[in-house]
């Protein structure tokens, strides 16, 4: 035996890492961060579904797109002040997006940690593309959502320079610029992406798929998800720069 | 068939290691990858070099030693182990990439060897069902209903080969603990300690530096034993049961 043999032999029999956790607690397991990572994503989806209708109302023209804008500040008067349910629900959707990203970003770092080596060749042989691009799709959309609300909500950005206090002004101005509305359907992609291992994954963490018939029903709930979202969005916009929708 | 093998060396488990380049000819597409590998190490002991180390046992695919990434594929092309994988699914002149697994919890111990000892932590974490000693029982004196007790065995075919952590993106071992908690759960032997057995489990798995799931599913294509990913999600179900429980 060579010196190298004799330092592999003490290697293979010698374990610095501690046994056995003490004191093991379920909400403290990466699994509790994955569930709550499928819980605040549930409330997203809650989210784009109903705010992808609202945006649906545009087809009905300026009025009917500015009462329901109006509508959503005056719901619950006067049991709530103006826009209180807004208002609770933006409180909702804040302390859902801190969970989210935070988990996210933990698991990530975890997960940095768990190969510090990389491979020199590394192949997937069955995984989707929207599975390995959570994390960036996920930074796409974060990036997304701040600019989006500078344009439409927080800001009222009016890129072409016209008016900003008339939400269906503001948003036919916007997307009269083809520019404007490339970044929206490119944010649009990256929510497909998004909700079609999104919604899967959501079942998967929450241990509802325990069975290949529920595992391929919840990966068809992914698909409509993410056509039904993002088209439905998507359709917003492409009408205002086919001049289906105009001023 | 001749092929040129491009195969990490290192020489223990702090020392830096590399890709080395080698040369096999004459080798029979009857054999074995191990056997092509035995070819390569009787070259190298005629040569006075040091034979590459990997690791291996049955021979048979029923151990679970013999782990290799072969060309970024967990036990190569196929979906089986390295020593039931044939040289027939190469071709002649093809250039193979051998790594050891890649994971943080598998530290290299020489060459193409790995420790997987965490997995034994894992399982003696809470991976058994508590007997106590004295003659065997009567077996057929705790019924197991059928479909229960085949989606028991079927996964009880878990090797601990560590494929479904090589093959993961994000380096967890959540395949592999699903296996054990599918396996015990589903068994009337394993209903007492089924809740805590899934915390300290899954602990020893977190503090191991294993990675979270994101249920991205190359570990069930990488499995030798095509073990399905709803083993995930009953993990994940008993580990929401156990939260449940205040665990
Ligand atoms: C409207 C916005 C969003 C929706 C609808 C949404 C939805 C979801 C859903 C349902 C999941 C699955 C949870 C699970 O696997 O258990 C998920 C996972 C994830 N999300 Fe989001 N999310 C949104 C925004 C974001 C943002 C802004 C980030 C950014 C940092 C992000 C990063 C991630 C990551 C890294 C995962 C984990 C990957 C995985 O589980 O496969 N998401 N998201
Ligand atoms: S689940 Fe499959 S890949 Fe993972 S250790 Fe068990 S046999 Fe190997
Ligand atoms: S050597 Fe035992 S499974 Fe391959």
């Amino acid at each position: 035996m060579s010196t190298t043999d004799v330092k592999w032999v003490l290697v293979a029999t010698t374990d610095s890492r501690p046994t056995l956790v003490k004191g093991s607690r379920a909400s403290r397991s990466t699994i509790s961060l994955k569930l709550m990572m499928a819980v605040s994503g549930l409330v997203f989806i809650g989210f784009v579904l109903s705010h992808m209708y609202g945006n649906l109302k545009a087809f009905g023209g300026e009025e009917k797109f500015n009462d329901y804008a109006e509508h959503l500040r005056t719901i619950g008067e006067p049991l709530l002040p103006e826009s209180g349910l807004l208002w609770i629900l933006r409180l909702g959707l804040i302390v859902s997006l801190v969970v989210h990203v935070t988990s996210a970003l933990i698991l990530a770092r975890r997960a940095r940690a768990a190969r510090p080596v990389k491979y020199a060749v590394k192949k997937n042989r069955h995984s989707s593309i929207s599975s390995r691009t959570m994390r960036w799709g996920g930074v796409t959309i974060l990036v997304f959502l701040v600019w989006h609300l500078l344009n439409f909500s927080i800001g009222k950005v009016n890129p072409a320079g016209g008016e900003t206090d008339n939400p269906y002004t503001l948003m036919v101005d916007t997307f009269d610029l083809w520019w404007m509305t490339i970044i929206y359907l490119v944010a649009m992609t990256a929510l497909a992406l998004h909700l079609h291992h999104g919604t899967w994954s959501a079942a998967q963490t929450l241990g509802l798929t325990n069975t290949a018939a529920s595992r391929t029903r919840a990966k068809l709930a992914g698909w409509v998800l993410a056509v039904v979202v993002a088209g439905g969005f998507s359709l917003v916009p492409l009408s205002v720069l086919l001049g289906i929708i105009e001023k | 068939m001749n092929l040129t093998l491009n195969i990490w060396r290192q020489a223990h488990q702090d020392a830096a290691g590399a890709m080395h380049r080698y040369h096999v000819t004459d080798i029979s597409e009857d054999m074995s990858f191990l056997e092509m590998l035995d070819v390569l190490n009787e070259d190298l002991n005629v040569k006075g070099e040091d034979p590459v180390a990997f690791d291996h046992d049955c021979r048979e695919g029923i151990c679970g030693s013999c782990d290799l990434m072969i060309d970024g594929q967990a036990h190569g092309p196929e979906v089986t182990t390295t020593c039931q994988l044939h040289m027939r699914s190469f071709t002649d002149g093809q250039e193979i990439t051998i790594e050891p697994w890649r994971a943080n919890a598998f530290p290299v111990i020489k060459d193409l060897i790995v420790d997987r000892s965490a997995f034994d932590r894992i399982i003696q974490a809470g991976g058994y069902v508590s007997a106590n000693t004295g003659s065997a029982p009567e077996a057929n004196s705790v019924p197991a209903p059928r479909d229960k007790a085949m989606r028991a065995f079927n996964v009880a075919t878990c090797i601990g080969c560590g494929a479904c952590v090589a093959a993961c993106p994000n380096g967890s071992a959540s395949l592999f603990l699903g296996a054990k908690i599918t396996h015990l759960g589903e068994l009337p032997q394993g209903q007492p300690e089924r809740y805590t057995r899934v915390v300290d489990m899954v602990a020893q798995h977190d503090h191991e530096g294993f990675g979270g799931c994101t249920n991205i599913g190359e570990c069930s294509s990488a499995c030798p034993k095509e073990i399905p990913l709803d083993v995930i999600s009953q993990l994940n179900a008993d580990l929401r049961t156990a939260l449940r429980q205040g665990r």
